[in-house]
């Protein structure tokens, strides 16, 4: 298992390389790094004490690693907005993004999870059909129309819920519903095929003939199984959700750093909009790491070897 | 004496295309087996070996069904049970062992467990005496240091182990009868042998009847006491190894004996031509007639319908004949393959 | 079970090379069973959006003369029955807007994907038939581009370079690009073991030529499944930037903005600035989907796991 972990580890630093290569690059081809670090209106020494900060009068590759520097210190520069370092700003409001992100995940795993798991073991019944339009549903409508079309009903026409803002499980329902529809239509395919697919392997079929009942062959032996590709799915889910995260903050004023990005791009505030990719593409790496190591961790086949 | 399996006249039937295509895996299979008897049922690729066996077992994949005959197993016709009570006789009465040992353990769970279930659902056998009981199964099985191995996982066994695993699984219900799918043909060469000695070191030790399912006449040779030769979903011919192999009397069984290499022998070896028949598609008459080299022109035409040889012995041929001294006892005639 | 027919176990050994002859045979059976519902969805949206200009009512960004903003759809009392659909803020036509929008987001859609699809499959094409080195650099690239979430990075490209329609269509491309890198790739690997393959090069053709001639046919079908099943997520992913304000700019009408602009009147219920575009996007992403979905099934058994 160490040597797949370090392995891991190897691939999130490359990825985080490029990462910062490519926000750093971009900066550079499409404007003056120098004029979009600096307020509007600032003073010459303004502009030369950016240049200092971040190296920009010296060649690209100090530059860059100047900027790789500064960002893995938590030196993203100041908001103009703000007035803070971006990255207080980023981690305050980091937890409500997060609190947004766990309702949306545990909504879409009660539902998409079982929803699958049951339409593989009744396949091409009517639970099963069921399932199939869900998931279509859930790919084929945007998050975010989904959310506004959830306000209309709930808080418009019927008056139950909260338009906006962060509150009591109220005012976080529909967000996390909207944000998180797209991903239960995912799980509900994923557990789905690979459900069918543990159903057919040979070793359920050993289990029966052990003439163990019923339940016992899904619960114990197929379930588990089934759920490992499910949990590779999970990784790739918080960059999904972090993607739709910022239109639904934005719709639902919900204070979270979707909506700060958001709000640094009208208000052409740069260190904020850079910060924060920055930093939401770290964070993505980190726990899609933290996740591979956790998926080591229970298949025994990776454990269980060097 | 009672026999312990009494298959007549089973017939499993695949549908598909909503009825429109119906393809007879096993058409009329007839054979008994009695305690502690090894049975050899030898056949090419979909000839309907397995599909008899899943049928014995009731675990037919979907599509499929058992549509006429019986299975009197321990007196009781279990084509008639209901999946409930099947899934009391599988494993604790009848256990069979698959083919590939890569692919048939779970894992995700220790060989404690998956050796156990057997004998923890059926036997309701727990705690340290369940572990004692694993630990005895894989020492039956040769499996070396079982207490350390126990708390392994399948990957990290070896394919020949893998397979003692599963032959300990088929026994830790204490079953009478135990169903052998070709369980060496994934195996290395050089492992085969061992395995065939294991089985058949535990047939004598527990008594336990087998029915060993292959197409290398070489191993039926080694383990079995009756064989029965199955084309396109029918026995061709059943009997004695030590009949068959001496005087075959059906053209596809002089074939595959025919094919095996002997030691000493330089005649050359005698390959079947052509390849077997879609089963969607038969041959008017009988089945083998387009391949065989003594066909007659009655073959084409019609089935041939089953020639009681000896007591023993059957052979569905137009051109098999009874050995003279049976001829008397025709008159008792049990059915086939008795 | 062995119940093969001898044509079927003929390509599943896969001996023979595909032919013409068995290109054109199974395009024939592919005629046969064509899917109804997305096409009856697709082929008048495309025709819509070709033919705008001659169906629309409006001008899309011109007010209607002598209405009024905000005013409701032709059912619902106090609407004017010049416009059918209502009107949105500055007195616009809605549904001249939503016919032009078609055009917008299916342009964005199909030329997004084109590009994402060509940069993907050349990827693909060079990691899997090349090998060694270049594979590893691509494939560290692919899985490093994968862990960054895709809609924020487009939204900071977008940022960036500043909103046009044909920066959007570039922007997505380049973000969009590695599904078809990863799985082309994983193509061309069992390609090159193959008979027809391994005979080109030890005839002594040149790689570029062996990639062009034999290569790249067989990994069209593949291409273009892929392609279909990400439409739906190019348009979408236009709709969100659009929404934010940093997609196709105004006044060109395109669904995501026309979300973002009755945003504001949600809530006071006026509801078809966001029902019809957002039911717009879902029609034809849906449609794109099943399209996708049938294609998948139709072309190539390989694929049924995507």
């Amino acid at each position: 298992m160490g040597q797949f972990v370090l392995r891991r580890s190897l691939y999130a630093l490359v990825t985080l390389f490029i990462l910062s290569l490519t926000i750093f690059t971009v900066v550079r081809l499409t404007g003056d790094p120098v004029t979009l670090l600096a307020e509007p209106g600032a003073r010459a020494e303004d502009l030369d004490r950016i240049r200092v900060e971040w190296g920009l009068d010296r060649s690209w590759p100090i530059q860059y690693l100047t900027f790789a520097k500064n960002v893995f210190t938590g030196e993203l520069g100041k908001s103009f907005n703000y007035e803070m370092p971006v990255s207080t700003l980023y981690f305050q409001r980091l937890p409500n993004s997060l609190e947004l992100a766990l309702a949306a995940t545990l909504i879409s795993f009660i539902i998409g999870i079982p929803a699958g798991l049951i339409s593989a073991v009744k396949v091409n019944s009517a639970w099963d059909n069921v399932g199939k339009v869900i998931a279509l549903f859930g790919l084929a409508v945007p998050g975010f129309w989904l959310g506004l079309v959830l306000i209309l009903i709930f808080s418009v026409w019927l008056g139950w819920l909260p338009t906006s803002g962060q509150g009591g499980w109220r005012n976080l329902i529909m967000p996390a519903v909207a944000l998180g529809w797209y991903f239960a239509a995912s799980l509900l395919r994923l557990s789905r095929s690979s459900m069918l697919e543990v159903l057919r392997s040979e070793y359920i079929k050993l289990a029966r003939l052990k003439g163990l009942p019923g339940y016992v062959v899904i619960a114990k032996h197929a379930f588990k199984n089934a759920l490992i590709p499910v949990l590779t799915l999970a990784g790739i889910n918080l960059v999904v959700m972090l993607n739709a995260a910022v239109i639904i903050e934005v719709i639902f004023a919900w204070p979270g750093i979707g909506r700060l990005l958001y709000e640094g791009i009208f208000q052409r505030d740069f260190p904020l909009v850079q910060g924060i990719v920055m930093e939401a593409g770290i964070m993505v790496v980190l726990v899609n790491l933290t996740i591979d190591i956790l998926y080591a961790y229970i298949d025994p086949r990776i454990r269980l070897t060097k | 004496m009672a026999a312990l399996l009494r298959v007549a006249d089973l017939q499993t039937h695949y549908v598909s295309f909503g009825g429109s295509r119906v393809v007879k895996a096993v058409d009329g299979v007839s054979f008994t087996l009695d305690d502690g008897e090894t049975l050899g049922i030898v056949g090419e690729s979909g000839c309907g070996k397995t599909t008899t066996c899943l049928s014995i077992v009731g675990l037919l994949p979907p599509g499929a069904r058992i549509v006429g005959g019986r299975i009197d197993f321990a007196g009781e016709d279990i084509a008639q049970y209901s999946p409930r009570q099947m899934r009391r006789v599988r494993g604790a009465q009848i256990a069979m062992i698959l083919q590939d040992p890569m692919v048939s353990l779970n894992p995700l769970f220790s060989i404690r467990t998956q050796v156990g279930e057997p004998a923890f659902y059926h036997r309701g056998v727990r705690g340290r005496s369940l572990r004692a009981r694993v630990g005895e199964l894989l020492r039956s099985v040769r499996i070396p240091s079982p207490a350390m191995r126990m708390r392994e996982y399948p990957h990290q066994m070896s394919g020949g182990m893998r397979q003692r695993i599963v032959g300990a699984i088929a026994l830790a219900g204490v079953p009478k009868l135990i169903i052998a799918d070709e369980p060496t043909t994934n195996l290395d060469v050089t492992i085969q042998a061992q395995y065939l000695d294991l089985l058949k070191d535990l047939q004598q030790d527990t008594g336990v009847a087998v029915i060993f399912v292959t197409h290398n006449l070489g191993i039926v040779a080694r383990m079995c006491d009756k064989l029965a030769v199955m084309y396109a979903g029918k026995i061709v011919e059943a009997g004695s190894v030590r009949d068959l192999f001496n005087a075959p009397k059906h053209p596809y069984t002089k074939a595959l004996i025919g094919s095996m290499p002997k030691l000493g022998n330089k005649d050359p070896l005698f390959a079947i031509p052509g390849q077997p028949p879609d089963l969607a598609r038969l041959p008017t008459g009988c089945a083998f007639h387009p391949r065989c080299p003594e066909a007659l022109p009655c073959c084409a035409a019609e089935e041939p319908d089953e020639v009681r040889i000896a007591a023993s012995w059957t052979a569905r041929c137009w051109r098999a004949e009874p050995l003279p001294q049976e001829h008397a006892k025709e008159a008792h005639a049990a059915p086939a393959g008795s | 079970m062995a119940f093969v027919t001898g044509q079927t176990s003929a390509v599943l050994l896969g001996t023979s090379p595909p032919s013409a002859e068995g290109d054109r045979r199974r395009w024939l059976k592919l005629a046969r069973g064509l899917p109804v519902l997305p096409l009856a969805i697709l082929i008048p949206f495309v025709l819509i959006a070709l033919f705008a200009n001659a169906i629309a009512p409006y001008d899309p960004t011109d007010p209607i003369p002598g209405a009024k903003i905000f005013e409701p759809p032709f059912w619902v009392m106090g609407s004017n029955p010049h416009a059918l659909l209502g009107t949105d803020f500055q007195s616009r036509d809605i549904l001249s807007r939503l016919i032009f929008g078609a055009r917008v987001s299916l342009i964005v859609g199909v030329t997004g994907t084109l590009v994402a699809g060509s940069i993907g499959t050349t990827l693909g094409i060079l990691a899997g038939y090349l090998g060694g080195w270049v594979d590893q650099v691509i494939m560290r690239l692919t899985d490093a581009w994968l862990a960054l979430p895709a809609l924020v990075f487009a939204i900071f490209l977008a940022t960036m370079v500043g909103p046009s329609m044909w920066n959007i269509v570039i922007i997505l491309g380049l973000v969009y690009w590695t599904r078809y890198a990863r799985v082309i790739r994983g193509e061309v690997l069992t390609l090159r073991e193959r008979e027809f393959v391994k005979l080109a090069e030890i005839a002594g053709a040149s790689s570029h030529r062996v990639i062009l001639r034999h290569i790249l046919p067989n990994v069209v079908n593949s291409a273009m499944v892929l392609a279909s099943l990400t439409i739906g997520v190019v348009i979408i992913a236009e709709a969100s930037l659009s929404f934010l304000g940093v997609g196709v700019p105004p006044p060109e009408p395109a669904w995501g903005s026309m979300l973002s602009d009755g945003r504001s009147m949600l809530m006071v219920g006026d509801w078809w600035l966001t029902i019809f575009p957002g039911l717009c996007i879902m029609l034809v992403v849906l449609a794109t989907q099943l399209m996708g979905d049938w294609l998948r099934i139709r072309l190539d058994p390989q694929l049924r796991n995507l």
